[in-house]
């Protein structure tokens, strides 16, 4: 049994055995159910590093949103020095560590892809370095590479026209989360010698390819784990043993966190469940009277702030998906513990509390995970940080916890992972409205003509057959399903070849469980489009060449949004025949498949590919985002269309269903206090019915008009909006982006 | 069941799942059509016809509204407003009763208009009151003359359903819209405040400011909108009505 000083005043007995920070945290938190009354405001140091931030944040904009760019160094954990936010301040930083040399600087990540990694300096003006050009074509394959010469011609062609799309082809495919709470707990000694143990059990008589893969794996988490500590020893610290304090709780997570966004260009890059984790720390140095609580707040604002600071060169294709320079570092506080308490600590109100002392902020992504049964102390203080900030989101644990413990992390916007013990294959969208047109035409694409998926029979007839229109959309839901997840395997085996995420890897067990997540694209289109077809005469417009590119519906119908369950119902139905045929197909790795109804702002760009619907959206309009109801369908007020979404089973959808809302504050009452109930109530009531996940804006359309048209005003220089999945700066949202959001319901009152 | 209720139906303008500023906590609002006033200031017009709308039994109401108990919690339930709701006293009262049955916090905004101590009325109303926990009166004028000007109607039945409820102890909100050059005068709002603090059960008092969002509608039903050129009052003078009548609100 391992013994360390630095463990002093912990209790708890299996955690000492093995590497289970679940166990040491169950063991030693101290759950709090008071208000908020305690909470300090931004010491001096804060307030001059987050200026000298914000400062270099103004720049990077009026840089066309690149600050500075690497072209000669290829990113890895000892490929820099230290670097800090400002060199004259460094010892205000109560955390350090850069990704480079400097802040807000990118770093060049070739192991994706070298093209999109040359694309993105270009991009930004920068020249990319013809030497590792000639390394990464000529001697060092890269995953992109990989994935494109094993595609079949099929992939290509889909990929081309947009029905599957987004795929992590081109960039890391994230949602890794590594238990970075492991560094600061063991220390890196520890954590080698355990994986040194895992491959030696693994030496197994008459080994095999696959044998051979997770030795070769466990030898990269090694020389990981070696890495982090040199890394770290340039910042002057020696991580090899347990962190003693709160400070070096912090500081050692935080190593862990920063070789993953080191090495790994992710499109989600989770920080994970790390609160009421570093809680205990800063509640045995606060008792033994060596920290102050404004000392504690200032740990944790700091922490923030670096967590603020990550970034990754992009190209532009990708930044029409992802708008905004989203990094997902997704940080997750509250909860409840399978024992029944709550996980709610100090420090919980802690990280909410960043959002005032330095301004709102889409990074962290920070996350409550909700249930009715939280204090209401917390409730109330999270409710009141969504009044005025719309900075952050909520998960409902009930629905989470059943299925992934007590302990998991959200891995990209909504997705839970157990932490340390599982990880998840991301596999963007299929485009189902899409789909719809494909079974109308026979396979042919809307756009481009092309006969991208089986020729099957088109639908000749003028008015659309319900059942006919439901024969062959299953058919055609059929071919896509498999062709989709044939790709996501290829993508996957080529990204563990090429670009393994052994950091990360290396703070996971190596006995991981890996889920393989699907996602769906225009669900609320489908939901609706198919009901017009039944409830309403749904006639097809066809060109010269007899394609239907346009419809006319005559009569009303039921719309997804309206708590009707004809609608609903078939939403039910769609989500549960599509993960259906996901669940038959074979997935890398002996993944379990799942699904989403999450598009992040990819909304935009997969609604500019798809053609006319049948529910009314004109060819090339935004689908409208994750599960929400389309635009202008909701007619019965927020709690309605809630309702429709809550329906939706979460065990049907296990990579999360996202739903996004805007409330005026005046619809939410007539004070701060009054909103603040409201939306506690609403919370309850739609988490209580087993719904997944919300995205809370409180603020009316002239705010978003009145930022579009004046960006400049200092007062939207932080403006935070929740969209599907994360949370951006307004103003660094595409016009075509800001227009949408402004399009959308925003629930007012009467 | 209750069988000697047949099918009483209501005539429904429009539902809100959502209503946060029509009485306590989170409530489904329901709009009743009908109203017999023709206030100037009406952002709702399209609700004056009687038995326009859809028609809707007690019981799909009412289940419909249940749909949305979950986020109710202790304080939340349902409003029923209008038009005016008094106008359909026997589906409301039916309406209240199932309501109360199942545990539903009630809520009855009302202009009073209907009001009045003879019979049948009176009766029917003191039956309603069994059910309802909570009436939202609107006093649009204190004066009785402007009152006429603005409203087409007296009020002295309105300050004598107050008076009513004050005697029955039934809790009441007071809700004043706030009209520049109609009832933005001090001496009125002073007046209005003198007749409130008579009162023994009014818990709260809330100041609507004029706006002009349903004008369009005026239009678009054909009538002459007598309010144009009006403004919505200023900042100041909200603050000034909140003052004046004690409202205990400051700065919305």
């Amino acid at each position: 049994m391992a013994q360390y000083e630095q463990w002093e005043g912990f209790v708890g007995k299996n955690w000492l055995h093995s590497v289970d920070v679940r166990d040491f945290i169950q063991e030693n938190y101290t759950p709090y159910d008071g208000d908020e009354s305690f909470l300090e405001g931004p010491t001096e140091a804060t307030d001059k590093l987050w200026g000298k931030l914000q400062e270099l944040q103004k720049e990077e904009r009026a840089k066309g949103g690149v600050l500075d760019m690497e072209t000669e160094v290829v990113s890895g954990l000892t490929a820099y020095g230290p670097g800090y936010i400002d060199e004259s301040m460094k010892d205000l930083e109560k955390i350090v560590g850069l990704q480079t040399d400097k802040p807000l600087k990118r770093a060049f990540m070739p192991y994706g892809g070298i093209k999109m990694a040359e694309q993105a300096c270009t991009t930004y003006g920068y020249q990319p370095s013809e030497k590792l050009h000639e390394i990464f074509t000529k001697y060092h394959k890269t995953h992109n590479q990989g994935v494109f010469d094993i595609y079949t011609p099929e992939m290509k062609k889909v990929r081309h026209n947009h029905i599957i799309t987004g795929l992590p082809d081109t960039y890391g495919r994230g949602r890794i989360v590594g238990d970075y709470r492991r560094v600061a707990l063991y220390g890196i000694d520890f954590l080698i010698q355990k994986k040194q143990y895992d491959f030696e059990r693994y030496a197994r008589h008459g080994m095999k390819g696959t044998d051979f893969r997770l030795r070769e794996e466990i030898a990269e988490q090694i020389k990981a784990l070696k890495d982090m500590k040199e890394m770290a020893a340039t910042y002057g610290f020696d991580i090899s043993a347990p962190a003693k304090d709160a400070r070096e709780a912090a500081q050692w997570l935080y190593f862990g966190y920063l070789a993953a966004i080191k090495t790994q260009n992710g499109a989600a890059m989770s920080v994970g469940r790390v609160s009421t984790f570093l809680d205990i720390y800063i509640e045995r140095d606060i008792k033994k009277g060596i920290l102050t609580e404004s000392e504690a707040q200032e740990l944790i604002d700091h922490m923030v702030m670096k967590f603020r600071m990550v970034k990754f060169a992009r190209i532009p294709s990708y930044n029409e998906l992802f708008s905004g320079d989203p990094v997902w570092a997704t940080l997750e506080v509250a909860g409840m513990g399978q024992d029944g308490r709550s996980m709610v600590t100090k420090n919980d109100f802690r990280f909410l509390h960043t959002l005032e002392n330095m301004e709102p902020s889409p990074e962290p992504n920070l996350t409550v995970l909700y249930s009715s049964r939280l204090p209401e102390n917390f409730k109330k203080y999270a409710s009141l940080i969504s009044v005025t900030t719309s900075s952050i989101q909520y998960e409902n644990d009930d629905v989470m916890r059943p299925v992934w413990g007590d302990d998991y992390s959200i891995c990209c916007c909504v997705s839970a992972t157990q932490t340390g013990k599982e990880i998840q294959f991301f596999g963007a969208r299929a485009n189902l409205a899409k789909c719809l047109l494909y079974a109308i035409n026979g396979g042919v694409d809307e756009k481009t003509k092309q006969q991208v998926g089986p020729a099957y029979r088109p639908i000749t007839s003028e008015y659309l057959d319900y059942e006919e229109v439901m024969e062959r959309y299953d058919d055609m839901m059929e071919w896509l399903s498999k062709l989709y997840v044939d790709t996501l395997n290829m993508i996957h085996y080529m990204h563990d070849k090429y670009y393994y995420e052994a950091a990360e890897m290396a703070l996971i067990d190596t006995d991981v469980r890996r889920t393989f997540a699907t996602g769906i694209a225009g669900f609320s289109h489908v939901v609706d489009s198919i009901s017009a077809i039944k409830y309403a005469k749904v006639k097809a417009i066809r060109d010269e060449d007899g394609m239907v590119v346009d419809f006319e519906v005559e009569g009303d119908f039921p719309k997804y949004g309206n708590d009707d369950d004809r609608a609903d119902d078939i939403a039910v139905w769609l989500l549960k025949t599509f993960m259906h045929k996901l669940s038959k197909c074979h997935t890398y790795r002996d993944s379990e498949p799942t699904t989403s109804i999450l598009t992040i702002t990819s909304n935009v760009v997969y609604g500019k590919a798809t053609g006319a619907l049948p529910d009314g959206r004109k060819a090339g309009e935004p689908l409208s985002p994750g599960a929400n109801p389309s635009y202008g369908a909701e007619q019965n007020g927020l709690l309605a269309s809630l309702n429709s979404v809550a329906k939706l089973p979460y065990e049907l959808a296990l990579d999360g269903i996202s739903n996004t809302q805007t409330i005026s504050p005046s619809a939410l009452g007539h004070s701060d206090e009054e909103r603040t109930d409201n939306l506690v109530h609403v919370l309850d009531g739609y988490f209580d019915q087993g719904a997944h996940h919300l995205n809370v804006n409180v603020f009316g359309t002239e705010k978003l008009i009145d930022a579009m048209e004046h960006p400049e005003k200092p007062e939207y220089a932080n403006f935070t909006i929740r969209v599907s999945g994360y949370a951006v700066k307004f103003i660094d949202l595409t016009k075509e982006q800001q227009m949408d959001v402004i399009s959308r319901t925003c629930h007012k009152a009467m | 069941m209750a069988e000697e209720n047949k099918e009483l139906t209501g005539y429904v303008h429009s539902l809100e799942s959502f209503g946060s500023v029509d009485g306590p906590g989170v409530r489904y609002v329901i709009f009743l059509t009908g109203c017999a006033m023709r206030c100037q200031f009406c952002h709702n017009p399209d609700t004056w016809k009687m038995q326009t709308g859809t028609p809707y039994t007690v019981d799909e109401l009412l289940n419909k509204a249940l749909k949305y108990r979950s986020y109710w919690a202790k304080e939340g339930g349902i409003t029923v407003s209008g038009g005016e709701p008094l106008l359909q006293i026997d589906f409301l009262t039916e309406l209240f009763k199932k309501a109360k049955a199942q545990g539903v916090h009630t809520t009855l905004d009302t202009s009073g208009n209907p009001f009045t101590r003879e019979e049948p009325f009176f009766s029917k109303f003191r039956e309603l009151m069994k059910y309802t926990d909570l009436v939202m009166l609107d006093i649009k004028h204190i004066d009785d003359e402007q009152h006429k000007i603005l409203t087409g109607c007296t009020n002295q039945n309105i300050l004598d359903m107050a008076r009513y409820l004050s005697d029955t102890k039934k809790p009441v909100w007071i809700r004043h819209v706030l009209v520049p050059e109609r009832s933005d005068y001090d001496e009125y709002l002073i007046k209005l405040d003198e007749f409130i603090q008579s009162l023994e059960n009014v818990e709260r008092v809330e100041v609507l400011p004029y706006h002009t969002l349903g004008a369009y509608k005026w239009d678009e039903l054909g009538y002459e909108y007598e309010l144009k050129g009006i403004e919505q009052p200023s900042v100041e003078r909200v603050e000034n009505a909140n003052k004046l009548l004690h409202t205990n609100v400051s700065g919305l």
